[in-house]
């Protein structure tokens, strides 16, 4: 692991109606590095990840994606700087078929403009050739390659949110933003979801943040945590110092 | 090898078959005199709804919105190319390239309008879109009905008044005459050049729908935030959609504004029930189903034709099959159970669901 | 005095465009939808009180109570049968739903009635007042037509703001969901949304056929469509502002028909919208709504 830092996060904070839902957030994650963030239902973590990627303008500090400070900006132009995201409710274009939810996403990395698109012209079936193969590719990933052609609604839970997942690195981000990649799933398939959340880390040099509640999974791949509790943060550090530290423990059991 | 990239090729080319058979066979019947007058009266009028009908559907069908104003672009297109080829005629130009030209103009003109309408309205969310184009569509419809135009020696001379106040000097003539529209406009619209704009229009869009920007388009379309999260630019591709639209219902008003003697921006031809009546083609035919449009138009305009005995309850068994249809398509409780008839009928079957 | 006879008449024509707008506002704060065939409901409340006054010889006020009675009735028989097995469908269908809704109820009404247009004989009982030595004349229907929109609006606000069945729907406006799990009959207060509406755009029918008294099957449509502006511009959701919008909606009307052009007084009322929603989408009374993620 290199110890250039990808996200550096510094007093982030906005309240809704009076209500601090997020207050003084900070965090710093290093390159390749798969990083929790954890808390009770309502403890303000998925308005951290809205921040983070726009949906939400913060009222104070600031977000740097390696150094380079992205508040303000909306979400389109978050994910073109480098942080893409899954969401809690999946979220995929449901009537597309599994191949164009993710060509869809590599949009911007293929120069053709509609009129060449139109008119069929040559940089038309050469770009199209290439998102296929790349799509493909990753596809291929999380192994639903052989479902390409199948229509998004159709696909079993556990593979939509593998295509979510595979929707999001088509953008090529240098962050990875997972909302509770393992809601839903048996056990089988989280074991499977978490050695395909260290494939993607590996394969594309990837560095991910994803808020979790299942604990096996989060001891099982997170090396770092940051537990959020009423909008603050609680603790943070190495997963298993954090996990034994009596204030989380506290905060989860009640007294 | 790619098998979903075939249907969308194989579909697009039975379409493009369908058009060029439907003219040919068409055509030879009606040299030969067997096509009743009843329907060869309406040749031009299949290829001008159908244009408009499509260009519909690329806005409700595949970019998810709901634009109720169609018939004001239309309205567009046919004013702004008929103001050309009159004072074209007046000059005593009338050919096919003033046609073509004239063409280019109801397209641009219709899709510039289409253009600056949306900027503010696509931003918004939810039904706004609807309801300001059907705003758009009555303000363009008074305004044709309201406007005199003329021409005489001192050139062009444009008023909201009265047909005096024009004050037209001897020898000049009136292109617009207020709520009596345009007269005198060639009547350029043949069944061939409506079918070749047919045509461009079917071909455009469904170039435009398989490619990037069109997926695009329908990804915003299923689910906008994710759009977003992904880097897509909500107001850019809604509006490429709007204005292409745009520009072929201009296409279609050309047509329409060259088909007959007479030109008025009446509520019958342009008005908010023109715009309900071509929605009506777009949903019966299956949104987002470019081929489903034509063949709507076709069976919707000839129906009625037949069915002359039940001419009073046309419009009224049209708004219970809009219902119908709308309910049975998409109401969550129809699509669940359909959901699990399907998945009893496969059980039953042997096939394995996954 | 010209200038103040047209305002006075805009401030009428106002009311009525509140009256129905707060059906519009309603509906779409609670059901969240566009009840494209509200405006309809109008025409079938005027259509109503035509027959029970002109064939029956029921008194006026009678016959308008009825009308409304009746106009409830469809409105939630409409809910029922067309939208509610929409709740939850994307909001495309829903409208074209509502769009079927109306055709078919300006079709029944052609069929029933013809397309011939009926005079609608006045329900306001007095003729003109005159002010100020008769230099100014306001006529019955335009005092009448504001008045019952001022006492309609006291009432609803009471009702949404002091009645539990008010607070109910001020709850499922705010949040569907939670409501549900408040104990909240989310079924039965968008039914008592429409009931309500229905019954307002009953009486507004007949204020509006009492000032301008010709009845055709498309008499409700651009009434109606005028009534869903002045709702977007004072804000969609909020009573206040569809009476503000309503009243400016209809002075604009008024005095652009006036000064400017009659053929154009529609155009202008409608620019009126695209300017607002380019500036003040929101409207001027309401607030925006976040999208949850």
């Amino acid at each position: 692991m290199s110890n250039e830092i990808v996200l550096n996060v510094n007093s982030l904070s906005i309240s809704f109606g009076g209500l601090k839902a997020v207050s003084d957030f900070n965090i710093d994650i290093k390159k390749k590095e798969i990083y929790g963030l954890i808390g009770p239902n309502g403890a303000g973590k998925t308005t951290v990840f809205n921040l983070l990627t726009g949906v939400y303008k913060p009222e104070a500090g600031e977000i740097l994606l390696c150094g380079e400070n992205i508040v303000g900006l909306d979400c389109v132009s978050i994910n073109k700087k480098g942080i893409a995201r899954t969401f809690q409710n999946i979220r995929l274009f449901s009537n597309m078929s599994v191949i164009d939810n993710v060509k869809v996403a590599l949009n911007e990395h293929y120069k053709y403009n509609t009129l060449q698109g139109i008119l069929r012209l040559r940089k038309y079936f050469e770009c199209e050739k290439k998102m296929d193969e790349e799509a493909n590719n990753l596809l291929k990933v999380f192994s639903i390659d052989d479902l390409a052609n199948v229509t998004a609604t159709n696909l079993p839970y556990g593979k939509q949110r593998k295509l979510e997942i595979a929707r999001a690195l088509a953008t090529r981000p240098k962050l990875l933003l997972l909302d509770e990649p393992a809601a839903g799933m048996n056990e089988n398939e989280t074991k499977e979801l978490m050695e395909t959340i260290l494939k993607v880390r590996d394969e594309f040099d990837m560095t991910i943040l994803l808020i979790e509640h299942d604990m096996k999974l989060v001891k099982g791949i997170c090396e770092r945590l940051t537990v959020l509790n009423f909008g603050k943060v609680l603790s943070s550090g190495n997963t298993n110092d954090v996990l034994n530290d009596k204030e989380v423990i506290k905060a989860y059991l009640g007294d | 090898m790619n098998r979903l990239k075939n249907k969308k090729f194989i579909d697009k080319i039975i379409t493009f078959f369908i058009i060029i058979v439907a003219y040919v066979v068409t055509d030879v019947l009606n040299n030969m005199g067997m096509v009743p007058s009843l329907i060869s009266g309406l040749l031009v009028s299949f290829c001008t709804y159908s244009i408009i009908a499509v260009a519909l559907n690329l806005v409700v069908g595949i970019s998810g919105e709901l634009s109720l104003g169609h018939a004001g672009f239309m309205c567009i297109g046919a004013f702004s190319s008929a103001i050309f080829t009159r004072y074209m005629k007046f000059l005593g130009v009338e050919n096919i390239y003033i046609f073509i030209i004239a063409i280019i103009i109801g397209a641009l003109v219709s899709a510039l309008f289409g253009f600056l309408i949306g900027i503010p309205v696509l931003r918004l969310k939810g039904d706004y879109l609807a309801i300001v184009t059907l705003a758009f569509g009555e303000i363009i419809k008074n305004i044709f009905n309201a406007i005199y135009l003329g021409y005489d020696e001192n050139g062009f001379h444009v008023t909201l008044k009265s047909a005096s106040a024009l004050k037209l000097k001897e020898g000049g003539f009136f292109i617009i005459k207020g709520p009596q529209g345009i007269t005198g406009a060639p009547r350029y619209s043949t069944f061939l050049i409506a079918t070749i704009l047919l045509f461009i229009c079917v071909f455009v869009i469904y170039n435009l729908i398989d490619q990037k920007t069109g997926r695009a388009i329908m990804a915003l379309r299923d689910n906008r935030i994710a759009g977003e999260s992904i880097g897509l630019n909500v107001t850019k591709y809604k509006l490429i959609a709007f204005t292409i639209s745009a520009a072929f219902a201009g296409i279609a008003g050309v047509l329409y504004a060259h088909n007959f003697h007479t030109l008025t921006a009446s509520t019958k031809n342009f008005g908010y029930n023109m715009s309900i009546t071509i929605l009506v083609f777009v949903v019966l035919g299956g949104m987002g189903n470019i081929r489903g449009s034509i063949i709507s138009v076709v069976v919707l305009t000839i129906l009625p034709e037949i069915l002359r005995g039940l001419e009073g309850y046309r419009m009224l068994i049209y708004a219970i099959v809009l219902i119908v249809v709308m309910i049975f398509t998409n109401s969550p409780f129809v699509i669940n159970y359909r959901k699990n008839l399907k998945l009893k009928f496969n059980k039953a079957k042997g096939v394995k669901h996954e | 005095m010209s200038f103040i006879v047209n305002l006075v008449n805009g401030i009428s024509l106002g009311s009525v465009y509140a009256i129905i707008a707060l059906g519009y506002t309603m509906v779409y704060g609670i059901a969240k939808m566009l009840n494209f065939a509200h405006g309809d409901v109008i025409m079938i409340g005027g259509y109503i009180t035509f027959v029970f006054m002109t064939d029956m010889g029921i008194s006026p006020i009678l016959a308008t109570f009825l009308a409304a009675i009746c106009c409830t009735v469809i409105g939630v028989l409409v809910e029922n049968i067309a939208y509610r097995p929409l709740r939850g469908a994307n909001s495309l269908s829903v409208l074209i739903t509502a769009i079927g809704v109306s055709y078919f109820l300006q079709n029944i009404a052609l069929l029933i009635f013809g397309p011939n247009t009926k005079s609608f004989r006045s329900v306001v009982p007095f003729s003109a007042v005159k002010f100020f030595d008769g230099k100014l004349i306001v006529s019955g229907e335009s005092i009448v037509t504001i008045v019952v929109c001022i006492i309609i609006m006291i009432l609803l606000t009471l009702f949404i703001n002091k009645t539990k069945l008010g607070v109910a729907m001020l709850a499922v406006s705010e949040d569907r969901g939670a409501s549900i799990l408040m104990g909240i009959n989310v079924n039965k207060t968008i039914a008592l949304t429409f009931a309500i509406g229905s019954f307002l755009a009953g009486i507004a029918g007949v204020l509006l056929c009492s000032a301008y008294p010709t009845l055709t099957p498309t008499t409700g449509a651009m009434p109606g469509i005028k009534a869903f502006v002045a709702a977007v511009i004072g804000g969609i959701g909020s009573i206040s502002g569809a009476f503000f919008g309503g009243i400016l909606l209809g002075v604009l009307e008024i005095l652009s028909r006036a000064y400017i052009s009659s053929q154009l007084s529609d155009a202008i009322v409608f620019s009126l919208l695209i300017i607002m929603l380019s500036v003040k989408p929101q409207g001027l009374l309401g607030k925006m709504n976040i999208e949850k993620v």
